[in-house]
């Protein structure tokens, strides 16, 4: 029984909640937050989504398969920790770039990580919950 | 020489793809290999004869003193040029006898993997480095002998073969870790230096005999002898290679590499000649009791192993020089004799003895390569074996600290054994009548029998010029086993001497047990009791016992209901934590302060009490879900008074997206019923209300205690200083902990991916594809 109020809120709060799980993700090296909470907020997101208009439709605003995601951010993380491998580093050795960039500030390979993180996150939660939402 | 080792992995890598693409000539192509590290390491002789060694060392694991050591020695030089010499022959026999075959280039894979393993056993000179190259030759024999995995007795073989190898193995790691740590050295020429050291310290018997275990297992010595002719399911190369000439000599090498530390005491004489002197009598005993002619050579291979453990048990110089000696003799004629037997098998179709004759006419030059081999095998002058056998006697009546009679006696009895199979194996078959075989015999192509007439040629050289070809070698060879110099002289004649009478007697016993073999056959076949109570039932009576103890442990753990492995896991862990803390901790000393709890934090404690008795309670589901979610954000709420904001708002985070997903498994479950009996509730309510009461008191102890890390101060501190961030938990998280991390998100993806095979891919929902 779709809710018109749940689902005309969620038409807005889908890409605010998105954003803010970026913000979230960005701002965790140096304030509360970081790539666990973020996946958490955008897989809430999602979640809301596919109650509110169904899983079909929550799947479709997704780019890709959940299950996809999993492996691109597991594929995220490995990458950001074999960087320093070939900068002749142990493995997952941190590695800066000095340049501070606007918004995102300083950017280095356990940022790339936490992202990895977030991704894992997302594809895990959103796996589960569409999976069990749809049946068999 | 790292490169003359890894080369052989190498090429094991692209052996299949060469195969494909020259089919035909892959086996003359891949032969290079072998070939060219003969060539690489027989370029050495000279250097090592004049008693040089040579040493390379690379670093690999520094943090664990594991360096891949390699040293070339007399000893070493020896194996890894049976290795790569009958290598080179074994690749060019399999071309042909598995010419028809179509996974021909996965079998030359292997057996380059085994090579290029073998020859890192040999050369080796850290003991963990060996260990790692010894327990690839038995991976790779596992292969070769499931070579034809579409049989299940080639599966059964290969499994039986790696279980036993594989647990010697075990054993033989414990032991060199025991060993390393006495003598404070992973570098095994430096284990001589300190012989005194090793062996009056407290760890060498237990060193010694896990070592000896896995040597034991490696060379099919009794108990475990009993893998080796089920080894013999591999293709016939395979067996000639692996199984006879190269790696069950691994534990016999092993022996030998350590004897200068490790043998000359009492327990290595008991032990090592002991067992060496058994396993030769009883495999030698057996042998001649079989007609499938793999059958007689496996047991004659074990046997010849025996006399090796059994020579360097005794462990004077004259037996090291014998083991020596009779390692190559052993080696030459019985790869030699396997390649005859699968020619044989492969031009006739059979391999039963009875069955088999007069191939002489038929197949003249593998008759050319048995008859030699044969003759070397059975001691017969000028050949190679002749000598060997001269030494061995020498060595035993000369082991005047053991008992000479009993030893000589021994050796005796081995090789009149000995004798009879080698009769058996080229007399019958090659002589008397012509038999009516499946296939109408033929002589084998030139890939195959090249092999056994090499073979038989290097005995026949090697005999009639031993002390030109050999002296200086096996000089060195002697003096790396026996840990100090030694002169060796080597030569047909020795004058007319008791051990000249000992080989007359040996041969003559040794013909007239093979001429009256079948009368003897009925008079020996009831003490055969070994097949019935032997190791070998033993093995499979522990291997069963096994698999049913598995079972009825896992039909009782593993009973397929959440709430009793919920149960099991709380109440073990609940109970074992109870019966430490009563002995362990003072509780006196625990505390209980409440005097600055502030107003609303009692509100949240009663809160989230209420909340948790609703759960137990209430007949609705949606409700217990409701009330779980309030205990849940009261947690997050405590975390936002204590200032954990990172916390909380994972806290937050997760608690939605549980209530989520509680809401859509509910709406999938039954209508609630009350099933349980009043019996069970309390059952659950006592383990309940015990875990609950454990969790308090640990968090009373540990909250009454100061609380004393050295960990937080650190990771504040340089939190900023090192990763560059203010948010010590998320730093710690993707940076000083991040390989936890990697972990936890890898478990997670694992996880998601069976919690939708388990929802998605039920067989039912399959059915309606």
């Amino acid at each position: 029984m779709p809710s018109l109020i749940l689902s005309t809120a969620t038409r807005y709060l889908l890409p605010l909640m998105l954003l803010f799980s970026v913000f979230v993700l960005i701002r965790g090296h140096n304030e509360p937050g970081g790539g666990f909470i973020g996946g958490l907020v955008a897989s809430t997101a999602y979640a809301l989504y596919a109650i509110s208009s169904g899983v079909e439709k929550a799947r479709a605003a997704l780019p890709i398969e959940p299950r996809y995601i999993i492996a691109v951010g597991l594929g995220i993380a490995v990458t950001s920790g074999m960087i320093s491998m070939i900068l002749g580093d142990p493995f997952m050795t941190s590695q800066w770039l000095d340049t501070v960039f606007p918004v995102i500030g300083k950017v280095g390979t356990p940022v790339m990580f936490d992202t990895g993180v977030y991704l894992v996150v997302i594809g895990v939660t959103l796996t589960i919950i569409f999976n069990l939402a749809e049946g068999e | 020489m790292l490169y003359a080792v890894v080369s052989g992995f190498g090429a094991a890598l692209v052996a299949p793809l060469i195969h494909q693409s020259v089919r035909r000539w892959s086996g003359w192509l891949l032969v290079l290999l072998p070939l060219a590290l003969f060539g690489y390491f027989a370029s050495h002789m000279e250097q090592i004869s004049d008693g040089e060694k040579i040493a390379f060392a690379y670093t690999w694991v520094p943090s664990l003193d594991v360096e891949l050591a390699f040293m070339l020695d007399g000893l070493s030089l020896l194996f890894v040029l049976l290795v790569s010499g009958i290598g080179a022959l074994i690749v060019l026999y399999g071309s042909a006898y598995l010419a028809d075959h179509p996974q021909l280039g996965r079998f030359y894979a292997y057996l380059l993997m085994f090579m290029a393993s073998m020859l890192g056993v040999a050369l080796a000179d850290n003991l963990i480095t060996l260990f790692i190259f010894w327990e690839l030759t038995s991976i790779s024999s596992y292969l070769l002998i499931a070579f034809k995995h579409d049989y299940e007795s080639s599966r059964e073989a290969a499994k039986k073969a790696l279980i036993v190898t594989g647990a010697g193995g075990l054993a033989l790691l414990a032991g060199l870790i025991l060993v390393g740590i006495e003598a404070d050295t992973w570098t095994i020429s430096e284990l001589a230096s300190r012989k005194d050291v090793i062996q009056e310290g407290g760890l060498y018997l237990p060193a010694l005999l896990l070592i000896l275990v896995g040597c034991f297992a490696k060379s099919a010595q009794f108990p475990f002898h009993f893998w080796l002719p089920y080894a013999m399911e591999a293709p016939t190369p395979v067996s000639a290679y692996l199984h006879s000439a190269t790696m069950v000599k691994a534990g016999v090498y092993l022996l030998a590499r350590l004897h200068p530390s490790l043998g000359g005491t009492d327990e290595w004489h008991a032990i090592v000649t002991g067992v060496g002197g058994l396993t030769m009598l009883i495999a030698g005993f057996i042998a001649w009791q079989h007609t499938d002619l793999k059958k007689i050579l496996a047991y004659t291979t074990i046997s010849a192993l025996g006399i090796l453990v059994f020579l360097l048990g005794i462990g004077t110089g004259l037996a090291v020089k014998g083991a020596m000696i009779f390692l190559l003799v052993h080696s030459l004629y019985k790869g030699a004799l396997f390649m005859v037997a699968g020619s044989i098998d492969h031009e006739t179709g059979t391999r039963d003895i009875a069955q088999l004759g007069d191939l002489a006419k038929s197949m003249p030059f593998t008759a050319v390569g048995a008859g030699l081999a044969a003759l070397s095998m059975a001691g017969l002058p000028p050949l190679l074996g002749f000598i060997g056998k001269e030494i061995i006697y020498e060595a035993t009546q000369e082991a005047h600290d053991l008992l000479p009679l009993v030893l000589t006696a021994a050796a005796l009895l081995a090789n009149i054994f000995n004798v009879a199979a080698a009769a058996m194996v080229t007399l019958k078959p090659f002589t008397g009548q012509a038999a009516h075989t499946p296939k109408h015999p033929h002589e084998a192509p030139l890939a195959m029998w090249i092999g056994p007439v090499v073979l038989g040629g290097f005995t026949l050289a090697f005999g009639v010029a031993s002390n030109l070809l050999l002296k200086d070698f096996f000089a060195q060879t002697v003096a790396a086993v026996y840990g100090k110099p030694y002169e060796v002289k080597l030569g047909l004649w020795h004058g007319l001497n008791t051990t000249l009478v000992l080989s007359v007697v040996t041969l003559v016993a040794g013909g007239l047990l093979y001429a009256y073999l079948r009368q003897i056959l009925p008079i020996v076949k009831p003490l055969n009791v070994g097949e019935k109570l032997g190791p070998d039932r033993l093995y499979d009576i522990g291997f069963e016992g096994i698999l049913d103890f598995a079972s009825l442990t896992e039909r009782f753990f593993q009973n397929g209901h959440l709430r009793y492995y919920l149960m099991t896991i709380i109440f073990t862990l609940s109970s074992l934590l109870i019966l430490t803390m009563t002995t362990q901790i003072d509780f006196d000393s625990i505390q209980l302060n409440v005097d600055d709890v502030l107003l609303h934090e009692y509100l949240l404690a009663g809160l989230m009490i209420a909340a948790a008795i609703t759960i137990t309670m209430t007949s609705s589901r949606l409700m217990a879900v409701a009330a779980l979610g309030v205990v849940g954000y009261s947690v997050a709420l405590l975390y936002v008074f204590y200032g954990a904001p990172d916390l909380a708002m994972t806290q937050f985070s997760i608690e939605t997206l549980s209530v989520v997903v509680l809401v859509l498994v509910l709406y999938r479950l039954p209508k609630f019923k009350d099933f349980s009996t009043p019996r069970s509730r309390a059952r659950d309510g006592i383990i309940a209300v015990m875990f609950g009461g454990l969790v308090t008191t640990l968090i009373l102890i540990i909250t009454s205690e100061p609380l004393q890390s050295r960990l937080s101060p650190y990771f504040a501190e340089n939190s900023y200083v090192l990763a560059k961030g203010h948010n010590v938990v998320n730093v710690i998280l993707v940076d000083f902990r991040g390989f936890d991390t990697m972990g936890e998100i890898t478990v997670l993806g694992v996880a998601a991916i069976g919690i939708f095979a388990l929802l998605k891919l039920r067989p039912s929902s399959r059915k309606e594809e």
